[in-house]
């Protein structure tokens, strides 16, 4: 087996945390969650101004986090990681385990993220949850989520992160399910519990194969060492992260929650199932990047994953009428790519978390101008009744059109300096067949990408009106269009301003170590203009099927490929019949061997007993003869029981 | 002619003198029963009860005062009756620390005995109005109607607790011998004067005294070989006999030893009610009055098993690899019988004497540990058992048939009990507590006296039997939680009862049984240090 990534990286070493500043960062994590109890305990007393206070503690999260960076920021680059010990945790007895915080540059980049992103969130939600009676709870637990997300990327071991997944987990299931009267969104709320639960089992087997092999679940000692781990035991770990990885992150096989989480409030969808937590995956394996690099197999099983899933997504994205579902299953589509090329190692590290960060920005504006969009036609999701919105709403169109360009990955958008990098990536890591299928996947992933997201956008903004006369589409307040101006921002500029100048790689290099390019098998600009042409390709078909043509309200039949995207490639049908039923027969056979077997055996030793008593009993004749007889044959074998003793 | 009375006052005789405090308990006990017996010659037919009453309890009381007192000064008498150079007046009694302990028990218990026989605020109380009445016959009638007490069972109780008390101090086989027959022919006649079911309670009077006589010969005779063996009945003598540092005995004789200490065991094995010789038990429980049962059920097993503990750590230590694998085949059948056959039954004061008879083999456990902590184990168990068990029977001598003139004898088939948790939730409620500690169920008292005699058996090598204890104790729990189950979960199908409102001394003995119950489960190193402290005999 050949590594992936042959040569060595040099990462920086973990200096103390040092400085009123540092120091503090606690901070971060405690604002959001002394937001959240105080919006929790608070109750209905805080029902006027609880989403304000939420709103605060997000952005002074923000603002503490950007000032970190600035402090980092004016370090050498090698005395930029940072370890900041809070308390100790867990001593038992040879094991002890600090709760402690690790500010590097990958954990700051997510920091500034997570808090931007989801700061501009909480204001849209202002507006949009407005006439929702329950906002304060909303408010309570995006706050909530916003913790536990930053102790996940904050932390210095395993377990703490282990604390931050479960927390993000949590909040997803309670905003999922935040409109839990309606049946059908308590279901998907449980649906993506119980399958995040699948994967957050491999964390906790990694977690305890770490354990085993190193005696430790820091950061600090695990990751310095895992070239000296036997490669068993790193691919055994490689591969149980992943799996928990595939879950927070919905990869293939893991990736059928996802869809139905857009069961919740379109701002939590942006936050949570677009920018944020889905992208955990990604940090975690970036984070890992050392025990990968020291297991092949895992590092290709996450090249294998990602390749999947992003073709996966993109032909599930295709045949979707919903708005949210496309976008959701677009979500999967790029995570995807990210999770490729996080475990292509090397310079993937840094397209991964640059695409996770440009994708973080546009996809929360593309959600949010979903939100937008259903917020003026009556909270109708189907696209089929949507058509020529972009008169009425103009700001939406012209935040979600740069919001689109930045997916294409049309220069010079967002998206195509990140996206560009991941498939040059994939075209220039490994030897053999590996380059050519992977560099494939993310080629034709682009090209139906631009198909799905043009669709998309045709289909809600272009053509022909198709809105029911009801309905009169109007623009969102500014509280709702201003943070998607924001966000559109992100999408025109940010992959630029990170990419030149090698910007983003040389402040993630302490984290990722020294990386070097390798050269692609097709050369860097035939192939970046290949890219474009497939990108072209697939503008142009959806232009001819949903600008040019008329759409039909109701879905045609279409052909047995649509039909299976329609039904995310038979994914629920899969896990039912490989799992759900087997599971069920499982249970019911064990049911079977309970009620049959333990206590049928436990039953007839009570009858047996019973059986025994009853027959015990008639030696109790109530005739005085029998009791004294039984008297003297009880000292007879007495007197015999001695002397046998002694004979 | 000879002279009838040839032998002269022996010159040298030395006066035994005796140490007065230390017998001060036993001698105010009697002093009391004599007090209660002239009473009830003397005292007014109106005033009996009451006067009765009140020597009994100030006699108890003042008794577990003094008893208060030993344990105060932390008084270790060898022998109340120093011996003579030549030992003719042996030292009968020893004060010893497990004789205070089982004599305070004995006390505390027969004072909540007491309180539960003076109840008679439904129907005249447990007891017949005139005992040599014809069961259901006219003069029956006209005693029951001239209201007739029978408050001889007062001076009864009182000769009772004082060979209770004498019994697991007697450091010799006469003395206890004497104490044996002092503490069981009151009780033989107490049996006899339940108010209803008359023929029954008589029945079960003479059941008990035929079948006690039976095993009181067998006593006798055992102590008879055993002196034949020692030529000597004190229980140091005996013992320097088995390991022949004392009195050389004949070689050839063990004979005499190995019968003797079986049928000794006999005599103590029917008194404790350990399988095969506790066939008379829940014939007995049953019919006699249940304030007797309870008195008897506490009070007899603390006795009994005092003067077990007694003979075996005192007197037979040296013999016993003899004895043991006889004993332990007694303990194990003792465990089975009464916890397999409590589960058929129907009656709960059956049911609640087989559930004695296996708490009597799970004691043995405690007694075949020999060792020191089996000692303290015995002592804890018993003090917690006879809580728990007087509060039981007080609890059954309250739940009543409902009679058409208000409530009638007492429910004890166990369908009266269905659907008692609804209507009578205070009772139901401290049945069941007193049933989850026969259970031995955690954070009871119940629990902690298992944990102690298993734990000792198990450091002691007698693994085995801690192992069928512990499975007899789930066997056992079975019918104990089925009366929880009932009581609870099941509507009312037998024919109708309900609980009488009891008097002043039953309510006062339940609740003190509950706290005790519950004090010694969530704390019972209250008790576990006393007991402790105690444990170690004197020869």
């Amino acid at each position: 087996m050949t590594p992936l990534l042959a040569e060595g990286t040099t990462r920086a070493a973990i200096g103390a945390a040092e400085g009123a500043l540092q120091q503090g960062a606690w901070l971060l994590v405690a604002l959001p969650l002394a937001g959240a109890a105080l919006l929790l305990l608070g109750g209905r007393r805080t029902d006027a101004w609880g989403h304000w206070l939420a709103v605060a503690a997000s952005w002074g999260a923000f603002v503490y986090g950007a000032l970190l960076f600035l402090d980092l920021r004016s370090l050498a680059p090698e005395e930029r990681v940072r370890d900041l010990t809070l308390f100790s945790w867990m001593p038992a007895g040879g094991f002890q385990l600090d709760a402690g915080l690790l500010l590097d540059p990958l954990s700051l980049a997510f920091v500034l993220l997570i808090t931007f992103v989801g700061s501009l969130i909480h204001v849209y939600s202002v507006a949009y949850m407005e006439h929702d009676d329950d906002r304060r709870r909303f408010f309570a637990y995006l706050n909530l989520f916003v913790a536990s997300m930053l102790l996940l990327v904050l932390a210095n071991s395993y377990a703490l992160l282990y604390v931050g997944w479960e927390g993000v987990g949590l909040a997803s299931y309670l905003l999922i399910g935040f409109w839990n009267h309606n049946p059908v969104y308590a279901t998907a709320a449980k649906k993506a519990f119980v399958m995040n639960r699948v994967g957050d089992f491999g964390l906790s087997v990694a977690i305890m194969i770490m354990f085993a092999t190193f005696g430790t679940v820091t950061y600090a000692g695990v990751l310095p060492n895992a070239g000296e781990g036997s490669t068993n035991a790193m691919t055994w770990i490689g591969l149980a992260l992943l799996l928990g990885a595939c879950g927070k992150s919905a990869q293939f096989p893991l990736q059928a929650w996802l869809g139905d989480a857009m069961a919740g409030p379109t701002p939590v969808s942006a936050l949570i199932h677009a920018a944020t937590m889905v992208t955990a995956g990604v940090y975690l394996v970036v984070r890992s990047g050392p025990i990968y690099e020291a297991a092949p197999t895992a590092q290709l099983a996450v090249v294998i994953v990602g390749a999947v899933t992003l073709l996966f997504g993109a032909i599930v994205g295709c045949a979707k009428d919903d708005i949210k579902k496309a976008l959701a299953a677009s979500t999967m589509s790029q995570i995807g790519y990210m999770m490729l090329a996080a475990g292509l190692g090397g310079i993937g590290y840094v397209f991964a978390i640059m695409h996770l960060l440009t994708h973080g920005f546009f996809k929360a504006g593309m959600f949010l101008g979903a939100g937008s969009v259903m917020h003026g036609m009556n909270d109708s999701v189907e696209m089929r009744r949507y058509g020529a919105l972009s008169g009425a709403m103009k700001t939406t169109w012209a935040t979600f059109g740069l919001g689109w360009l930045a997916i294409l990955g049309v220069p010079p958008f967002s998206g195509f300096f990140s996206k560009d990098g991941i498939i040059e990536t994939a075209f220039a890591t490994g030897e053999g067949w590996r380059p050519w299928v992977f560099g494939m996947a993310t080629l034709i992933g682009a090209g139906i990408t631009a198909f799905y997201m043009s669709r998309l956008f045709f289909m809600t903004f272009q053509g022909r009106k198709r809105w029911p006369a009801e309905a009169h589409p109007h623009e969102s307040p500014s509280l709702m269009t201003v943070p998607m101006i924001i966000l559109a921002v992100g999408s025109v500029a940010l992959g630029g301003f990170l990419f030149v100048g090698g910007r983003f790689h040389d402040w993630l290099e302490p984290v990722t170590g020294a990386v070097e390019e390798h050269h692609p098998v097709i050369a860097k600009y035939p192939l970046m203009g290949l890219t474009l042409v497939l990108v072209a390709v697939g503008v142009a078909l959806a232009w001819r099927q949903y600008w040019q043509a008329e759409v039909p309200q109701t879905a045609p039949r279409g052909s047995w490929i649509t039909r299976a995207a329609r039904k995310d490639l038979y994914q629920d049908d899969v896990n039912e019949a490989v799992f759900m039923r087997p599971g069920q027969y499982l249970t019911r056979s064990l049911v079977f061997t309970d009620t049959k077997g333990v206590d049928g055996a436990v039953g007839g030793l009570a009858a047996a007993v019973g059986g025994l008593g009853g027959r015990l009993r008639r030696w109790q004749s109530g005739l005085v003869r029998t009791y004294a007889a039984s008297m003297l044959a009880g000292v007879v074998v007495l007197l015999l029981g001695v002397l046998a003793v002694r004979g | 002619m000879t002279p009838l009375l040839s032998v002269p006052v022996a010159a040298d005789f030395v006066a035994p003198t005796v140490d007065y405090v230390a017998v001060l308990p036993m001698l105010i006990v009697f002093g009391a029963a004599i007090v209660a017996v002239l009473v009830e010659a003397f005292a007014p037919r109106a005033s009996r009860f009451s006067i009765q009453v009140g020597v009994a309890l100030v006699g108890l009381i003042a008794a577990l005062g003094a008893v208060g007192k030993l344990i105060v000064d932390g008084t270790r008498v060898e022998t109340a009756g120093i011996p003579a150079a030549d030992g003719t007046l042996a030292a009968s009694i020893v004060i010893d620390g497990p004789a205070i302990f089982l004599q305070g028990t004995i006390l505390a218990l027969s004072i909540l005995a007491v309180l539960t026989m003076t109840e008679r605020s439904t129907d005249g109380g447990a007891f017949t109005p005139q005992a040599s009445a014809v069961p259901g016959s006219p003069g029956e009638g006209a005693a029951r109607r001239v209201g007739l007490v029978q408050s001889e069972v007062f001076p009864l109780m009182l000769f009772s607790v004082g060979g209770m008390l004498m019994f697991p101090a007697s450091n010799d086989l006469l003395t206890m011998f004497v104490a044996l027959e002092v503490f069981s022919l009151p009780l033989y006649l107490l049996c006899g004067l339940a108010r209803r079911r008359r023929l029954l309670s008589q029945e079960a009077s003479l059941k008990y005294f035929l079948l006690g006589a039976f095993s009181s010969a067998f006593f006798l005779y055992g102590a008879a070989l055993l002196y034949g063996f020692a030529e000597s009945v004190r229980l140091a003598d005996i013992a320097a006999a088995i390991t022949g540092t004392g009195r050389p005995a004949v070689v050839g004789q063990d004979g005499l030893l190995l019968l003797g200490i079986a049928l000794l065991a006999v005599g103590l094995l029917f008194k404790v009610g350990a399988a095969p010789f506790h066939i008379w038990t829940p014939d007995v429980y049953q019919g006699a009055p249940t304030p007797v049962t309870g008195f008897m059920a506490a009070c007899t097993k603390v006795a009994a098993f005092g003067a077990m503990l007694r003979v075996v750590y005192v007197a037979l230590p040296g013999a016993r690899w003899d004895f043991m694998p006889a004993l332990w085949g007694v303990a194990i059948l003792t465990m089975v019988v009464g916890s397999v056959i409590a589960i058929v039954q129907t009656d709960v004061k059956r049911m609640l004497a087989y559930s004695s008879i296996a708490h009597a083999g799970f004691l043995m456990t405690g007694v075949l540990a020999i060792d020191k902590i089996g000692i303290s184990g015995v002592l804890f168990y018993l003090f917690v058992y006879g809580f728990t068990t007087i509060g039981a029977f007080a609890l059954v001598s309250l739940v009543r048939d409902a009679g058409e003139d208000g409530v009638g004898g007492e429910a004890t088939h166990l369908s009266q009990w269905a659907g008692l948790g609804k209507r009578h939730p205070m009772a139901a409620g401290a049945f069941t507590l007193f049933l989850l500690a026969m259970a031995g169920i955690p954070l009871t008292s119940g629990f902690m006296g298992k944990y102690a005699v298993f734990s000792a058996a198990v450091s002691n090598g007698a693994w085995v039997l801690a192992l069928i204890g512990v499975l007899a104790s789930a066997v056992a729990a079975f019918f104990y939680v089925r009366v929880i189950v009932l009581m609870y979960f099941s509507e009312p199908s037998g024919s109708a009862s309900v609980v009488a409102t009891p008097g002043v001394g039953t309510l006062f003995a339940i609740l003190l049984s509950v706290v005790v119950t519950i004090v010694l489960g969530i704390a019972p190193t209250v008790l576990f240090g006393p007991a402790e402290a105690a444990s170690l005999f004197l020869p």
